[in-house]
This record gives structure tokens, sequence and C-alpha cells, in this order.
């Protein structure tokens, strides 16, 4: 490569060729970055991927500064996160840093989902990337769940009692698996310890892990985008997407931008908002676990509600089986039905851009309901409350399970064959 | 390295391969294989065992004893932490109180305690206790092990008008009459469990434990 110069090689590029006679390091700079070709059409939406990785970083700083101070065991616990809060330099902040990036990571998440809904970024060629997503979401709840009751506040100690206690509901093995997982006949420390150590191990892991893989699938099959059209089927003579850009520096530069000002927004909500009114930290957090005494009313945090509604609205038992086992099956399926969206939809079209009214209509709807689902979730159990949930959770469902119907029939408006 | 005997060594299908007995090959991984995965199963039990309950665990699970000499009628002694940290509820239910469970089990899921599980056979009657006066039942919701509250007195309140007394689930709206039975069309399936227990003493009550296993 170097023939045609005939000045000598300076160091850097000395090194850099001794390094990748080893290993391929300009090769993969090449293949992800600067010889990457992203749609040149991204928008908005289209943040929210780099933006989970920004908060990621930000949680794997802060969470291991936190497991520096803090004390996984059923007497310690309470108070060493007391003691991070008022005798650690900064602890403070490093603690609103990790507990506000919990609450930064699940909303980014649900954007960078609703993005791939709109403009059926799922679909083939892209369904095990988004199978991989979704397995990164799955490990980002329970790793949320975790950390959660590491806190051992009374909120943290009877959340994760109601959450343990649906494993019980699996019909036969449920009351000895409660037990094994709990490691005692009740929560207590010996199940926060090994709380503890999943949230600060073994799921942090498989979340890193998972993310390379969903980064690795994405270059692979390249990136859609709010067309919805294919860029790979337009090259110029060197094989380059007529309507891609290199990811670096056109995209770097512009994620730059959108880091700096989510980070705005974020530290935000760090220095003046860290509880959010008691939606990110919640009041009766604020006093130690106590397995006598429950809290007047449960909710878990705000990027749980929409299930939890739905749990608490399956209230009849079906087929000789209890509500209490039903609603953990809806629970769980609300949970993990859209990973099979690119098996349901049917339509000739990729993007919302694209599709008919119908579409737009059951997009808004699953929007809607997810919200509605998310608000009723808070607040404390009544029937009027229970019957908006039955019906909420029934338009959620529909629009997954209908897809196939609608997705099909709907109009769609012919796709430009370049990205216009 | 090029030659077309060593491609054919290394690319080909091995059931094209000359020389090669594929019935051994075959036989070979899947007995390898076989072997492998009985060592991984044998190799998870200790981690998977390490996760049950440890020996300090189930020895703070061991029986206590309560002494119920105060409570009087319409009083509830709990939720205590009596039996392996869970709460426990005793109340002491007034002759009122013990009339109506013998009447209206109309509004109930499991009237007369069927679901064998959720009490010693001892507790299967109407009170679900040994004494019909005094109840002992486990303060954690069928549902998902919310503690419910005790709302003794006969009279309305704000999730029944026509209350009789018992307990009631703050998470997620579940009620249980005073003999800890579950009313329908809540989201807790089954009654209040009874834990094993009987008198020691007249006033004494141990709980884990049932008096033929003592």
């Amino acid at each position: 490569m170097a023939e045609t110069d005939t000045r000598a090689p300076g160091r850097l590029t000395r090194f850099v060729a001794w390094l990748d006679a080893r290993m391929p390091l300009t090769e993969t700079i090449e293949y992800h970055a600067t010889k990457y070709y992203a749609p040149k059409n991204f928008n908005f939406w289209y943040y929210f991927g780099v933006l989970g990785i920004v908060v990621l970083v930000i949680q794997l700083l802060s969470g291991l500064w936190l497991t520096m101070s803090y004390v996984p065991s059923g007497d310690g616990a309470f108070a060493s996160v007391e003691y991070i809060m008022r005798d650690v330099e900064y602890g403070w902040l490093i603690r609103y840093l990790h507990s506000t990036g919990a609450s930064a990571f699940f909303l980014v998440v649900y954007l960078h989902m609703f993005r791939a809904l709109a403009y059926g970024s799922y679909r083939a060629p892209r369904e095990l990337l988004w199978l991989i997503g979704m397995a990164i979401y799955l490990v980002l709840m329970a790793e949320g769940f975790f950390g959660y009751v590491l806190t051992w506040g009374n909120m943290s100690f009877w959340a994760a009692q109601v959450i343990v206690s649906l494993v019980g509901a699996i019909p036969i093995i449920g009351p000895d698996l409660m037990e094994w997982v709990r490691g005692d006949y009740g929560m207590s420390g010996i199940t926060l310890n090994r709380f503890f150590a999943l949230h600060v191990v073994l799921l942090p892991l498989a979340l890193v892990g998972l993310v390379f893989l969903h980064i690795v699938a994405l270059h692979h099959v390249g990136s859609n985008n709010p067309e919805g059209v294919d860029i790979k089927k337009h090259k110029d003579a060197q094989g380059v997407p007529l309507d891609g850009i290199p990811f670096h520096p056109y995209y770097t530069v512009h994620d730059l931008m959108a880091t700096i000002g989510f980070l705005i927004l974020f530290c935000a909500i760090v220095f003046f908002a860290p509880e959010m009114f008691g939606y990110f930290i919640e009041k009766p957090n604020f006093e130690e676990a106590d397995p006598l005494k429950t809290p007047e009313h449960i909710a878990p945090v705000w990027y749980y509600t929409p299930f939890y509604a739905m749990l608490r609205a399956t209230t009849f038992p079906l087929f000789g089986l209890s509500a209490k086992f039903w609603g953990l099956i809806v629970m769980a399926a609300a949970i993990v039905i859209p990973a099979i969206l690119p098996w349901l939809d049917r339509s000739r079209v990729r993007s919302i851009r694209y599709r008919g009214a119908l579409s737009k209509l059951m997009l808004a709807m699953l929007v809607v309901s997810f919200i509605v689902l998310g608000y009723l979730g808070t607040i404390p159990p009544s029937p009027t409350a229970t019957a908006l949930a039955q019906v909420f959770t029934v338009l959620y469902f529909a629009y997954f399970l209908l897809m196939p119907w609608y997705s099909r029939v709907d109009k769609t408006k012919p796709v430009p064959d370049r990205i216009p | 390295m090029s030659t077309s005997e060593a491609h054919g060594a290394e690319g080909a299908p091995a059931a094209e391969e000359p020389g090669v007995n594929t019935g051994r090959r075959y036989f070979l991984i899947a007995s390898t294989t076989a072997v492998g995965g009985v060592g991984v199963v044998g190799a998870a039990i200790p981690f998977v065992k390490a996760w049950m309950p440890s020996a300090k665990a189930k020895a703070l699970g061991a029986p206590i004893r309560i002494d119920i000499a105060k409570l009087r009628p319409g009083e509830i002694l709990g939720p205590i932490p009596a039996w392996r940290g869970q709460p426990v509820f005793v109340i002491y239910r007034g002759d009122a109180s013990v009339a109506a469970l013998e009447s209206a089990t109309e509004d109930l899921a499991d009237p007369d305690s069927e679901n064998a599980e959720m009490q010693p056979d001892y507790a299967r009657n109407p009170w679900r206790s040994r004494r019909p006066e005094i109840g002992v039942y486990l303060g954690l919701c069928t549902h998902l092990g919310c503690s419910p509250k005790y709302y003794g007195e006969i009279q309305p309140e704000t999730f029944d008008a026509n209350w009789q007394g018992g307990f009631f689930c703050p998470c997620h709206g579940s009620r249980f009459d005073l003999a800890g039975r579950v009313v329908k069309a809540v989201p807790a399936p089954d009654n209040l469990p009874v834990p094993p227990h009987f008198f020691e003493t007249e006033d004494v009550i141990v709980i884990g434990l049932d008096e033929d296993t003592a």
C-alpha cells in the first residue's frame, strides 16, 4: 500500500502497520466507522441507539464506583446507601447518576424501540438484530429490577417480594422455585446478596456482550432509515451506496451533538430533580426494608408500570389456572410479544411513511395504550382503574395480534427506489 | 496444501471421505457429547444447590412461641415476625364475628377450605383455626405476598360498604374475611395460609409445628 509513497513511513504509520500485521485494527475501524455507510437521511429518532451506549457507559462507570462503598447485606445495605449519599465525597452525585441513568436507559430504549416500530426496522433482513435488541431489553429489565432491590428501602423490599412471588405462581414447581430464588423462606439479606452478584457481574457482562452482538449484526445488514428504502440497491463503481455516507466523520459528529444535548438534560435532572417527584426514587424507599410493614401503596418504578398494570388487570381464573398465574402469563407475554413482530408484519412496505391510515392508527393506539397503562400502574387499585387497564391491555395486544391482518389489508403508497 | 486430496480431507462432508468409518465417528461424537453432558449436569449441581436456603437460614426458620394472654376480642397480635421472618396474624374474634363466619359465604372463593395446601387439616372449618375465636394466619397475601391490613370491625369501609371485618391488601385490593378466606373476583387466588401451630398451654401458641410432630 505504501509503494507509491517515496517518503519513509513515519513512526505512527509503522506502529499501525505493526499492529495491523497482528490484529485487524485498521480493517475493523474501516468496517465499523470510516467505511460503514449509513443512510444519509437519519432523523431525530436515530439518536437513541447511540444514546443507549452513552447511558450504558454512565451506568458501568457510576456502578463500578458505587460498588466500592456499597455493602450487600441485609443489615448493611440501607445504611451503606446513606453513607454513600452523606459521607462519601461526591457519593450523592455518583448515586444520582446511576439512579437517573436507570430511568434514562429505559426512556432511551423505549424511544429506540418505537423508532423500530414506526420505520419497520425489525423486518427482514434485520430480524436477528431485532431479536438481539429484545434480549438486551429483557436483560435490562432484570438489571433494573435487581439494582432497584439493592438500596433495600421498604419499597425495594416489597417490590422484590411481589416480583419474586410471581415465580410462585408457576403451577407445581412454583413454591419450591421461589424458595430457591430467595435462598430463604422470605425475602432476606441472603436474597439481596445474590441479587447484588447478578446485578454487578452476570447481567452487565451479558448486557455488554449483547450490545456488541447488536452492533455487529447492525453493521452486517446495514441501518434502516425513515423511508424504509434499501440503500444497498444502488451503489457507485466502488461499491459505495449512493444514498449512504460514512459513519465517521458524518454520524460521529452528528451523534456527538445529540450526546451533548442529552447530557444537558440528564445533568439537569441529576442536579435538580434526581427523585423526579417520587417517580425515579420513591418516597417509601427512604425507609429501611421492613418485612412486617407493606407500604400503603406498592408500585414499581415508571418503566415497569405498563406491564404491572396488565398484571393487576388480570383478575379472573381461566381453564382451571389461577388469576395470579394468568397475570404472570399476560405480563410476560406483553413484554416478549414484540420479539415476533418480524413474522407478524405482512405489509408490502417497511416505513410508516408509506403505510395507510389503519397502520398509523394502530401504532398510535399502541403508544396511547402503553402510556395509559403506565399511568394506571402507578395509581392505587380501584374498580375503574382495573376496568380501564383491562381495556387497554386488550388494545395493547391488538396491535400485535391483529397485525397479520391489518398490515396486509391496509393501503400502502408506492415506495421510491432511492431516498428522495 | 492446495492439492485436491488435501482440500477433500478438509472440506468435504464426512460421508464422502474414503477410509473413514462414519458410523464409528458418529458413535464417538454422540458418546463423547453424552458423557460430557452428564459431566456438565453433575458440575451444575453444586451451583444450583448453593442457591437453596443455607443451614443458617434453616436454623432461623425454627418454630417459635407466642403468648396471647393479653389478647382481647376484636384485637390482633401482629403482624409479628413469628415464623421464618414472615408476618403472622393472631386474631381474637368476638362472638358476632365468629357467628358471621358461619353464615354468609356466597361471596367467598373457597369458603370450605378445599385447597388443602393452604391450611393443616385441623383448620379446615368455617373459622379456619383450632379454636373458633383465635385465628392464626400468615400475613402474606396469596396474590403477590404483600401484607394485608387488619380491618376487624363490622362496619362500612371505603373498599366495601357491607364489610364484615377481615383483611384488605393495599397493594392490589384483595380482601379476606376474618378467617382469612379470600373474597371472589379479587387478584388473590387463595385463602391466607394457616401455618402449622398448636396450643402448648391455654395462652401459648407454638407456630411452625403441629402438635403430633412436636
